[in-house]
Order: C-alpha cells, then sequence, then structure tokens
C-alpha cells in the first residue's frame, strides 16, 4: 500500500464530509475503502450502457456477500446486459425468473437450502429493478416477506422501466418524463409521486429494511452486510441512476445520485427491528431544483411544478431531519 | 451452437469473451503523482477494470473499459484525465 505523506490543499472528500481532505478529516472514506473485498463477482464484458449506475450496485452486493450466495434475479435490466446467452457475467449461481417472481424463488431456493441442511453456509440474494419490486413482483415480495424466509432483497431503483424503453413505474417521480408519461399540452409528465417502498415493506414488521445509493458505496455496503446477517428477511432499496433513462451524461451518474440524497429527493435511513435511524445527513441542503435541471427527463417541469416538488421534499425532510 | 438443458450457462463470468473496451471514445489516463490512493475510481467502476498493479498503483484494462468517464469525475485529486481515442 501506497503511504501518501502531502495531501494537496485542493484534494475535497466528496464522500462522507465534503471537508478538505487535507484536514484529515475524512480518512474515513480512505481507510474504509481498504477493506473493501478486492475479489470480483460481477465479471466485466456486461452489456450495461457506459455509466451505468446499478451495475454498480450489483458488484458492490456481490463483493459483501462473497462467493457462497445464491441470486435469483427478477426480469430486467440487470439479467438482460449480464446474461446474453450463452455468456454470463456471474461468478455465483444465478438464476433469472420471470418479471414477479424474484422473491417467491428466493423462497424455495431458502427452503431447499433448509432441506438440505445448508442454509448456515449459503446466503440467499433475490434482486429486482424497480418495476419489478414495487409494481409486478410485489405480491410475491409481499408473501415471501410474510412467510418470514432468511433471504435478502436488493431493489436497485432506476426509476423506471428502462429496460423496455423507458415506461413509467410506481418509483418513478413526479413530473417525470418517459414514455408513457410523456409532457405536452395536456401533461406535464408523471402525475404522481415515487411510490414509498420501503416504508411498505417495512409495515410487514421484517427486522432490517434499509434505504442505499450508489453514490455512497460504503455505506451501501455496510447495509447489505447487516442484512445479510439478520436472521429471516431483510430489504434493501438502493438508488442507482440510469444514463439514458433519466437523460445524463455517462460521467455524471454518481454525481447525481449524491445531489439526489443532498438535496432530500431520496433519504438513506434503515429500520432495524422497528427503530428507524438516518444513516446520512446532509450537510448543506441542496434545492431540488439543482438536481432536476441535471436530467433531461425533467428538463420541461415549469417553475409551478418544482415548487410543488419542493414542498414535498420539504415536508419529507422536516419529517425526518427535524426542522431547521 | 449447442444448447444446454435448461439454457444453463455453466462457465461463470463468460462475458469476459466480450471486450467492451470497442465502445469506448474517451480513454482514462490516471496520473500517479496526482493520485492519493483514496480508491473512489475502483470503488465506483461499472465494469470492475481499474484494478492495482503489483506497485500498489491503479491501473485500468483497456479491453473492458466503456470509457464513461466516472472515474475521471469521481477522482478528488483530479488524477485522471479523459483522453479522445485517436488511431
Amino acid at each position: 500500500m501506497k503511504v501518501v505523506a502531502d495531501i494537496p490543499s485542493y484534494v475535497k472528500c466528496r464522500h462522507v464530509c465534503g471537508a478538505s481532505l487535507a484536514a484529515n478529516r475524512c480518512f474515513k472514506f480512505r481507510l474504509n475503502v481498504k477493506d473493501v473485498n478486492e475479489e470480483e463477482y460481477f465479471a466485466p464484458g456486461h452489456r450495461g450502457c457506459a455509466g451505468c449506475g446499478c451495475t454498480i450496485a450489483m458488484r458492490l452486493a456481490l463483493k459483501v456477500a462473497g462467493k457462497n450466495v445464491i441470486v435469483t434475479h427478477a426480469t430486467g435490466c440487470m439479467e438482460v446486459i449480464s446474461s446474453p446467452y450463452p455468456e454470463t457475467a456471474w461468478r455465483v449461481p444465478w438464476i433469472h425468473v420471470a418479471f414477479e417472481n424474484s422473491a417467491a424463488v428466493a423462497s424455495g431456493v431458502e427452503a431447499a437450502l433448509k432441506a438440505l441442511g445448508k442454509k448456515d453456509r449459503v446466503k440467499v440474494i433475490a434482486f429486482g429493478g424497480d418495476g419489478g419490486t414495487v409494481d409486478i413482483g410485489f405480491q410475491a415480495l409481499s408473501g415471501a416477506l410474510e412467510r418470514g424466509h432468511d433471504f435478502v432483497y436488493i431493489c436497485y431503483d432506476n426509476e423506471a422501466y428502462m429496460n423496455t424503453g423507458i415506461q413509467r413505474s410506481g418509483s418513478t417521480p413526479y413530473g417525470a418524463s418517459t414514455t408513457t408519461s410523456p409532457p405536452g399540452k395536456e401533461s406535464f409528465g408523471n402525475k404522481t409521486f415515487k411510490k414509498d417502498m420501503p416504508h411498505i415493506v417495512a409495515a410487514h414488521g421484517i427486522p432490517y429494511v434499509a434505504t442505499a445509493s450508489v453514490a455512497f458505496p460504503l455505506d451501501y455496503m455496510e447495509k447489505v452486510k447487516k442484512a445479510l446477517s439478520v436472521e429471516g428477511p431483510a430489504y434493501v432499496h438502493v438508488h442507482a441512476p440510469c444514463t439514458p433513462g433519466w437523460g445524463i451524461a455517462s460521467e455524471k451518474s454518481i454525481e447525481v445520485a449524491r445531489l439526489a440524497v443532498d438535496s432530500g429527493m431520496w433519504i438513506l435511513y434503515e429500520i432495524e427491528n422497528g427503530k428507524s435511524r438516518v444513516t446520512y445527513k446532509p450537510t448543506v441542503k441542496k434545492p431540488v431544483k439543482e438536481y432536476l435541471r441535471m436530467q433531461k427527463r425533467f428538463r420541461h417541469l415549469t417553475e409551478e411544478h418544482i415548487d410543488v416538488l419542493q414542498r414535498y421534499v420539504d415536508e419529507r425532510w422536516a419529517e425526518v431531519f427535524g426542522e431547521d | 451452437m449447442k444448447v444446454n438443458i435448461a439454457a444453463c450457462i455453466t462457465e461463470p463470468g463468460s462475458s469476459e469473451r466480450n471486450k467492451t473496451g470497442g465502445w469506448r471514445v474517451f480513454r482514462p489516463v490516471i496520473n500517479n503523482e496526482r493520485c492519493i490512493d483514496c480508491g473512489s475510481c475502483w470503488i465506483f467502476c461499472p465494469e470492475a477494470c481499474i484494478s492495482r498493479d503489483e506497485k500498489g498503483e491503479y491501473e485500468v484494462d483497456l479491453d473492458f473499459c466503456k470509457g464513461c468517464g466516472i472515474c475521471a469525475n469521481e477522482c478528488p485529486s483530479e488524477a485522471i484525465e479523459m483522453v479522445l481515442e485517436e488511431k
């Protein structure tokens, strides 16, 4: 490991606190990155778009899980890009199932492992996109949570059905332009607010629910680790940008994901045994407009609609962080 | 092409045969003197194509790099530059 003695003063930590690294405050990030598993279980060569945020979510989750894991995957972007026959990007046992039943198949895998007496050694992860989780796979997920299978469900949320060409889902935010909610004379984009999936899942009374973002990789990996360690079902909802769907340049995907958290459009928290805890509070609350203006899907919004969104975010912010 | 039963793929990580480097328009060039070894480029790479060499310096596997530019954008010390690919 290379030891760096002099850190230039222009270096700013953008990951933990935004302070200058020269102030030695942000060594936390550097030190923790060193502990991350260097082994890659999600191989390169997959067909993801350049700058895809969701592939980062896959890659980091597998780093935490290690090789003793069985992954079930609902249809969606990550399934399509990772497994064009006869190739696969997965280096762990992986099964593709229909759009709606990732959680149901994961329950079956978990039950089989139990019957074989291998449950202690092998973990089960179910992946699904936002469409495969909040819309289509909802009843299978709800059933699996109800039955209390010991598995982790990870929803990667890119806020629309990106794989089939950007149709709106229950997770699409207010005002976003998609092919099924196009802006025009009669419409300003998506009319509904984002479905609060983590709280719906938490209402099942499962031991662990968390929200994460790919822009905060250590926080995300910590949550996946916790989710894997609890007995019973756990749910992680990770916010991951889609470059063509959101209309952003490929290099901006992490920046925009970070701005979502800094503006309050996405809040990082975990609910452990019914106790809710915020894991990251932005030091400076950025205006929602800054986040919206970076993306093509929000470019048509007028001041009036931006105000609606800002008020919605302010309400949630006050609820979570208190008035300040 | 022989299709396995249930279309099973038995070779893990076989997507490595698909060299996605051909997609690239801009190529990342790492300036190791400016590198502060924070690992941001490595952890944010969607292709998992940034790794360390024996000296502990980061290097990019250009067979797979799609040139998205996340590494250059996220590098806190501006040690990575995106250079246009030219013949």
